[in-house]
């Protein structure tokens, strides 16, 4: 399956909703979204991962970059996943420490604002 | 002899079509369900490394993959054709093209390494040979070899 790519706001914080596969072909187009809300001056983001069928390590290089020029604003890029497939990939590269991982998107949000 | 040969031509498109071959030929050489991900995903990695290797280098070459089916064993290899010489044009050096991987400057930041530690994560039994020709990452998982 290609990659579908959305997004809307919730509660102040711009929800990335991702489905499909994020490999060397189709993660450029998710690192082009998440770059243009860096610029359109969305600092706070969700990337919904629920429907994620694949991600490899050139998916988990656009998610880096993509906390990076959020965390430059002082932004934030939290993830919500709870396959195991996919998990395992962060576990093996050890980023479980540097991305925040949730159950879902209401969880996502509710762990940023407690932050705040 | 391997079971399926797989040559492509060096285009991130095609990696998907190599993870979805080796997979099939996976469950019908009878590896565990539970290890199909683990399958896919290591042979993602060393493909999306071979085509931007060859992307940089050599991009009228063609990746090659090899699957076969060994007595209890299912055995990929992926192949590229991305010389040490080529890597190094003259006075210029290999700009993000290390033994590890290539294109680093698009990985976030990430080390151009972590697809071959990932892959070492996945697969059971890794092989990493670099030869005159280009670099062939060998890999293996258990299988029950129910069919050939």
């Amino acid at each position: 399956m290609d990659l579908k790519l959305d997004h809307h706001s919730k509660d102040g914080i711009e929800i990335v909703d991702v489905e499909g596969e994020i490999d060397v072909y189709t993660a450029p187009r998710l690192r082009e979204l998440l770059i243009e809300l860096v610029n359109s001056r969305f600092y706070q983001l969700v990337v919904n991962m629920e429907k994620v069928e694949f991600l490899d390590s050139t998916g988990l290089g656009v998610l880096v970059g993509g906390l990076k020029r959020v965390r430059a604003h002082d932004g934030s890029l939290d993830l919500v996943c709870t396959q195991e497939r996919i998990l395992k990939i962060f576990r093996i590269t050890g980023l479980t420490k540097v991305f925040g991982i949730h159950d879902t998107v209401d969880e996502a949000i509710a762990a940023r604002r407690a932050e705040k | 002899m391997a079971t399926v040969e797989l040559s492509f031509t060096a285009l991130p498109a095609h990696v998907r079509t190599a993870r979805l071959v080796a997979t099939a030929v996976a469950r019908r050489s009878g590896v565990d369900e539970s290890l199909l991900d683990e399958v896919r995903l290591a042979v993602g990695e060393a493909c999306s490394r071979a085509v931007e290797g060859h992307q940089l280098y050599c991009p009228a070459e063609p990746v090659r993959l090899s699957l076969t089916d060994l007595a209890g064993r299912f055995e990929v290899e992926v192949t590229d054709a991305c010389a040490p010489a080529a890597r190094l044009p003259a006075g210029q050096g290999a700009v993000g093209a290390v033994a590890g991987g290539h294109g680093a400057e698009n990985n976030g930041g990430l080390p151009a390494s972590i697809g071959i530690a990932v892959i070492e994560g996945l697969a059971d039994d890794v092989q990493i040979s670099e030869t005159a020709a280009g670099t062939s990452i060998r890999m293996s998982w258990p299988s029950s070899g129910a069919s050939r």
